[in-house]
């Protein structure tokens, strides 16, 4: 649902104050996705946001849409049921890497199954942030903890790669140091007609400060990439000098599973009638 | 020997078309005008292994599956040898004789019908079955016109293949006619007129059908015995509603898109068995904690982990109260019957709208893939509750969780405008911020146990909420909850006739306790028995600890009644247990 003018951000935004240290890059992420929701005259009333737990999953209380802070890893069938309930809502689903790709990551292969109709945002920080400072998929190889006193043994998770193996019809990343651009990328997400998942790069200023590092890696995609190539997409993703930002792949073709699931409703309904299924049963 | 009341058990390996055989023959008596009652045990495996399905067919309401077996039938040597010691003595034995050899032929009427043989015959092999089914209508004395309709109605899928069907089914009775010119003594003598309105229908299907009635438009689940009947039923009719039924990925996600989708606006459900409800549970914690209406049906199995999936139980009882992070309010319903399965499950969504709750409905094993007859549902009766919508008042904040007298706080749907808010899963003030602060979640705690009082003084007015029956002034009670009702009513007839006396009460709605109903029905008794399927006694330790005082004060002793091999209490069992209590009774040092 849009509406004939834009709703300027600072009334997308909620009373309750971010709970995220300052510093943070949710901030960044959270002014990227509102600037989003606003240019494309979206109306806050038909948005739902849902989220998951985490600093990341307390993104819904910070906005004027509907929103539901669910538990640990489910953002993602939440969004599911809320999208198939009522196709003409707006539906975004947020997480951090702990959520979405840890506890939560068993539904990432299904949503991109269903190319259900949801914009995941994963902001990935490379560690737990909430319960201060543990390794999360994402971390790198040897990161030492508290958790991990001599370091991690296990390495990092390729969410980018994983997503396009999976089949998922929109796959990109962003980062939250660079706003315009991420705002770009989520606008395209929430106009994308199935699964938009976007990994956005919001590092922990507390636990784990990667700007630095990030600032000399991440280059935009080249503008000769062609983002219906699904191979060369994943060869982006895997490369390892630079961190790409931008959409690796977008199917053209992409058919959401509302629309599939209203076209197996209107190729079977006609009249429904429970009296009618009563008399089934009679002796 | 029965005459309108008989039990049949058909055995063999699955496989062997054991539950087409009973399936089309206790059909064929329903449609004949008697009343119906099954039991069937499925196979461990999916190829092979023993299976039985058991018919109780009478002339007057069938309350349980009945003792003894008064008719066999055995498709093979071991179906007979297994099932052969409960047969009756004078029992029937109806049996293919080319593969069966009844060894304790005296004791037994013996009825061989040479089922392969003669579906060779007609060069249809695999007719077998309905060779059968055509022998058993003739000796059990059922009208072979209605055989034939329903033959028509449940296999005329195949159209092909009909008149193959029918041939058989008449080959088999013509075969046990000209065989067996006089009846066997025990069989069954339909009505002359078909008088109630009446459905033929499972536990499973009641529920789904309740669920339609009540408005779900909305279901999730992952496959799991016994529960994915329902699943599968509702995956043929929910889209024709224009719903939509998703088989999720695992019970937790299937549980986050039935709050989701309810969270938009659709009453919606899931199903599993108690593997699924135990992910499921902190998820119900969630609906709670947000208030969002969902209803979680459980059909319940056997033993932990994957313990017996084909074998029913009354286990689940103290998870589907308690189990979840600290406490998180919800609402118990069990049914006791096919047709109650229906309106309990209405009664189950309106709770979960109203109140804005967690609903779980405790149905079983046994209860759910039974067919039984039942009166016709009435459609228009039916009334629906719905959630309170908001009045939105503009330039007005709206309070999602504003506390109220009933605990109830209106709520809006996605898309309505101005109606934002965020469903909470933490701890979180009237307009559903986060707050940690004592006073609130005090305050929030109180309120969510509040709508459960307000329901609690609400829904005992339904009708349907309680079932009491029984000689009023009895010193012994039975207390009992879920499937096990139909097997304590037949005890109870049998306990009457032999003079004993007896109250009984199944509250339906187990949560929130019915406390006044309750405290009434154990007044002035001496004894109660709580008869249940599980080995720890939940639902008597549950009375204990919330009666105490009146049990103490008028010493009234709670005897548990436990069975826990998988199966379904045999009236016998509970008679017997009426008798033992008789005698302590009589005892001089039983408390006065
Ligand atoms: C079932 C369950 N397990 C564990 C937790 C504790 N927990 C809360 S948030 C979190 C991880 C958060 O990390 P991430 O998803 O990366 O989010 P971030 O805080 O970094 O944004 C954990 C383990 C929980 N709330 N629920
Ligand atoms: S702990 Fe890290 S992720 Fe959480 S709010 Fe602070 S900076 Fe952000
Ligand atoms: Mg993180």
């Amino acid at each position: 649902m849009t509406l004939d003018h834009p709703v300027p951000i600072k009334d997308l935004k909620s009373d309750v104050k971010p709970i995220w240290c300052p510093g943070c890059g949710d901030y960044g992420v959270m002014h990227a996705v509102l600037k989003a929701i606003s240019e494309l005259q979206l109306d806050p009333a038909h948005i739902v946001i849902a989220s998951g737990i985490g600093c990341s999953g307390r993104f819904p209380a910070f906005v004027k849409t509907y929103g539901f802070h669910g538990i640990h890893g489910r953002a993602l069938p939440l969004a599911t049921g809320v999208k198939i309930a009522n196709p003409n809502l707006t539906v975004l689903a947020v997480s951090g890497d702990g959520d979405g790709l840890s506890i939560g990551a068993g539904h990432l292969p299904h949503a991109a199954r269903r190319n259900v109709d949801i914009t995941y945002l994963v902001l990935d920080n490379a560690v737990y942030g909430l319960t201060k400072g543990q390794p999360s998929p994402t971390s790198a190889w040897g990161m030492k903890t508290k958790a991990s006193p001599y370091g991690t043994v296990e390495h990092p998770l390729n969410p980018v790669a994983m997503m396009l193996a999976c089949g998922t019809t929109f796959v990109a990343r962003g980062f939250s140091a660079r706003p315009q651009e991420l705002a770009e990328i989520v606008k395209q997400g929430i106009l994308h007609p199935g699964f938009a998942f976007i990994e956005i790069i919001s590092p922990c200023v507390t636990f784990l400060d990667t700007y630095a590092f990030y600032k000399q890696r991440v280059v935009s995609i080249p503008e000769n990439h062609d983002r219906t190539d699904r191979m060369a997409a994943l060869a982006l993703a895997f490369e390892t000098e630079k961190i790409h930002l931008g959409i690796f792949y977008q199917d053209p073709d992409s058919h959401p599973h509302h629309t599939t699931l209203s076209e197996m409703r209107q190729k079977i309904s006609g009249s429904y009638s429970l009296q009618a299924l009563l008399e089934r049963f009679r002796r | 020997m029965p005459i309108n009341d008989i039990v049949i058990r058909v055995a063999g390996e699955s496989g062997e078309g054991i539950v087409t055989i009973g399936e089309v023959f206790v059909r064929i008596a329903a449609f004949s005008g008697l009343e119906v009652y099954t039991f069937r045990t499925f196979p461990a495996e999916i190829l092979g292994g023993h299976v039985i399905f058991q018919a109780r067919i009478a002339d007057r309401p069938v309350l349980s599956q009945g003792d003894d077996i008064n008719v066999l039938v055995s498709l093979n040597q071991e179906g007979y040898d297994t099932h052969v010691s409960e047969l009756e003595a004078g029992g029937i034995v109806i049996y293919d004789d080319a593969v069966v050899t009844p060894r304790d032929s005296d004791r037994h009427l013996l009825y061989p019908i040479p089922v392969s043989q003669i579906a060779n015959s007609l060069n249809f092999p695999r007719g077998s079955n309905l060779v059968m089914v055509g022998a058993m209508v003739q000796l059990m004395g059922l009208p072979f016109e209605r055989a034939e309709q329903v033959v028509r109605r449940r296999l005329g899928r195949y159209a092909e293949m009909l008149p193959k069907n029918l041939e058989a089914l008449a080959a088999g009775y013509r075969y046990a006619q000209e065989r067996f010119p006089s009846h066997p003594p025990a069989y069954l003598v339909p009505p002359e007129q078909i008088a109630e309105e009446k459905l033929v229908l499972t536990g499973y299907q009641a529920i789904a059908l309740g669920a339609l009635a009540a408005g779900c438009r909305f279901f999730a689940g992952y496959p799991i015995t016994p529960a994915t009947d329902l699943m599968e039923f509702m995956a043929s009719e929910l889209p024709k509603a224009g719903g939509t039924v998703v088989q999720a990925e695992d019970e937790i996600a299937a549980i986050n898109m039935v709050i989701g989708a309810s969270f938009a606006g659709l009453p919606s459900m899931t199903a599993t068995s108690g593997p699924g409800l135990s992910l499921m549970i902190e998820a119900i914690g969630l609906a709670s904690m947000a208030e969002i209406p969902i209803v979680v049906v459980d059909v319940q199995r056997a033993g932990p982990a994957t313990g017996m999936p084909t074998k029913t139980a009354q286990g689940d009882l103290y998870m589907a109260f308690y189990a979840g992070a600290d406490e998180a309010p919800r609402f118990v319903i069990a049914p006791s019957s096919v047709e109650d399965c229906f309106y309990q499950t209405i009664n189950a969504f309106n709770m979960a709208e109203l109140y804005q709750m967690p609903v779980i409905i405790l149905s079983d094993q046994a209860l759910a893939p039974r067919v039984e007859t039942c009166t016709f549902f009435n459609l228009e009766n039916i009334r629906l509750w719905k959630r309170q919508l908001a009045e939105l008042k503009p330039g007005q904040p709206f309070e999602r969780y504003k506390i109220t007298h009933s605990g109830v706080s209106p709520i809006t749907i996605p898309g309505t405008p101005g109606g934002q808010y965020v469903a909470e899963g933490l701890e979180h003030n009237e307009q559903g911020h986060p707050d940690y602060s004592p006073e609130m979640h005090r305050l929030m705690t109180k309120k969510r146990w509040n709508k459960v009082n307000a329901a609690r003084h609400h829904v005992f007015g339904l009708e349907n909420a309680v079932e009491e029956w029984g000689d009023q002034d009895a010193a012994i009670g039975i207390l009992g909850w879920g499937s096990s009702l139909g097997p304590v009513k037949e005890a109870m007839v049998r306990a009457q006739a032999a003079g004993y006396r007896v109250a009984a009460l199944f509250p339906k709605i187990l949560f929130p306790m019915p406390d006044v109903r309750i405290r009434r029905f154990i007044r002035g008794r001496r004894i109660l028995i709580i008869p249940e399927l599980n080995s720890l006694g939940q639902f008597a330790r549950v009375i204990e600890h919330r009666y105490t005082r009146q049990l103490v004060q008028d010493s009234i002793s709670v005897i548990s009644l436990n069975k826990y091999d998988g199966l379904p209490f045999r009236p016998v069992e509970i008679f017997e247990e009426i008798k033992r209590v008789s005698a302590l009774l009589t005892r001089r040092t039983w408390p006065r």
